[in-house]
């Protein structure tokens, strides 16, 4: 369902992702874990046509990204790293915005959007602008966002990041349930290991760009004689932490959370 | 279609729940009007150049349409940091019908600014001596909107974060408006501003509102279109390239 060879990103001097090869089954969960500045979000931008790679290719449904845009971009529904609603418009004006964007006909949108705010326990909300909402409201939109369109695969980048550990278990429950009923491919990141292996049914670790180890979290333990996907982790990537210098993205957020309306995130 | 469309009603809905932006965005006009109109009213009038308020409601107006317009494209740098920018980009959509949503959506924005300080014009002692004219009054504000609402996006997507939004602000968009005629006659003034004048779309906006709304121009209205349609033509163009070059 996604493939990608050989892919290559650099960045100038800097390759964010070197040569690195995978393949997701239809209806397998997979996560992608590794170090802050491993080349994650990078590999994600390139599968998900916001980034076009340096060279290699990917294969979303056997189409690729960078000569069929468009229809690539059909097959996925995606949740960012960081937030991407409208805090201005309400819970159902941000499914609606997606949904047009989509193209889903009015009849078939509205049902959808009912069905899926009311899975996601935000359909009495509905009528809220979203920066009433807290964190955890604000990623169940968007992953009920991310479904409005019936995608093939979703991509989940760090999408519980800052969530208490309530919403978090809610959030994967969702996750698992959706790939259970609906064959829905998953592809997703995380910082944490316990969530990894209880949900992944395979994992690659990345570190410096290169793809270190791939296989089920048993596999893993296997291979590093560890008794915990966090310990077969450590054993894999070694235990420095890696500094990343701030964007001046993050800046920018960082002075909207001074002089922005309060998020609990 | 439909996605310009909802790119449109975003624009407007945002706009329209900024309430303290809407607040503060008459404050600008009316300031101009009372300080700059009554303050040189009596000055000009000895001059031999006629009613001040007359002469200067036009530029005002065309004013407050150049900041909404630099200001709603210019969200993009927003947009792409706290919102929506990568929903968008993600779509299955051709980008340049994002870019034609937003710019819409903005412009629409911008001439209902104008036309609300027209209203305030009116009550600070403006007087329009033909109501035929005010239709083609409205097709400048429509074009110096769309143009200066596609400038502010192309700069938006230009720019990496706020620290170059003062830049912006005091080199470019605050000679604009100084620079355009709003303020003064370009009549008998030295070479050198004319010459700039003349470089200075907003020049041509304000010539043509203030031919529409009061009579009198300085470079001839048919001019002032054609200008203002070709300019607006090629921003357009270019911000719609740097919108679909976006990669975050």
């Amino acid at each position: 369902m996604i493939r990608a060879h050989g892919l290559v990103k650099k960045f100038g001097d800097f390759t964010a992702v070197d040569n690195i090869a995978f393949d997701v089954a239809k209806g397998e969960i997979f996560a992608f874990l590794g170090p802050n500045g491993a080349g994650k979000t990078t590999t994600i931008k390139m599968l998900t046509t916001l980034l076009t790679p340096t060279s290699g290719n990917v294969e979303l449904d056997g189409l690729d990204p960078v000569t069929h845009q468009t229809a690539a971009r059909q097959q996925f529904g995606i949740v960012f790293q960081d937030p991407s609603v409208d805090d201005e418009l309400t819970a159902y004006e941000n499914m609606d915005f997606h949904g047009v964007l989509y193209s889903v006909p009015r009849t078939v949108r509205k049902e959808r959007i009912e069905r899926l705010l009311k899975l996601f326990e935000l359909w009495e909300r509905r009528k809220d602008q979203l920066k009433q909402f807290s964190g955890g409201m604000r990623r169940r939109l968007e992953i009920a966002r991310s479904l409005l369109h019936t995608p093939k695969i979703i991509f989940l980048d760090e999408p519980t990041l800052g969530l208490d550990p309530q919403t978090r278990n809610q959030l994967w429950t969702h996750v698992k349930k959706l790939n259970e009923d609906e064959q829905v491919t998953v592809f997703l990141t995380t910082h944490y290991m316990e969530e990894a292996e209880r949900i992944a049914h395979r994992i690659a670790i990345i570190d410096h760009g290169k793809i270190i180890a791939q296989g089920t979290p048993d596999e893993l333990k296997q291979q590093t004689s560890t008794t915990s996907l966090e310990e077969a982790f450590l054993a894999l990537t070694g235990n420095t932490i890696r500094e990343e210098e701030a964007s001046s993205v993050d800046q920018l957020r960082k002075m909207g959370r001074a002089f922005g309306p309060k998020r609990q995130r | 279609m439909n996605v310009i469309y909802i790119l449109w009603l975003r624009q407007l809905k945002r706009s329209a729940r900024a309430r303290a932006r809407i607040i503060a965005s008459f404050g600008q006009p009316l300031l101009f009007l009372l300080a700059f109109g009554f303050g040189f009213g009596n000055m000009f009038q000895r001059a031999g150049q006629g009613n001040y308020i007359q002469f200067l409601s036009p530029g005002v107006m065309t004013m407050s349409i150049l900041f909404t317009s630099i200001f709603s494209g210019i969200e993009v740098i927003w947009d792409r940091q706290f919102g929506f920018l990568k929903e968008t980009l993600v779509a299955p959509v051709p980008r340049i019908l994002i870019m034609i949503g937003r710019t819409l959506g903005g412009a629409t924005v911008a001439v209902l600014q104008g036309v609300a300080v027209f209203f305030i014009c009116l009550a600070v002692g403006f007087r329009v001596p033909s109501l035929a004219m005010l239709p083609l009054g409205f097709l400048f504000m429509m074009l110096t909107a769309l143009l200066f609402t596609a400038v502010g996006t192309a700069l938006g997507c230009l720019l990496p974060d706020f620290q170059g939004f003062q830049l912006v602000m005091n080199f470019l968009v605050m000679p604009i408006f100084f620079l355009s005629g709003a303020l003064f006659p370009l009549k008998n003034v030295p070479r050198a501003l004319s010459i700039v004048a003349s470089l200075d779309p907003l020049s041509y906006s304000v010539d043509g509102l203030r031919y529409a709304l009061v009579g009198g121009t300085t470079f001839g209205v048919i001019a002032d279109l054609e200008i203002l349609a070709v300019v607006t033509a090629v921003v357009l163009f270019l911000g719609g390239y740097v919108f679909s070059k976006i990669q975050i």
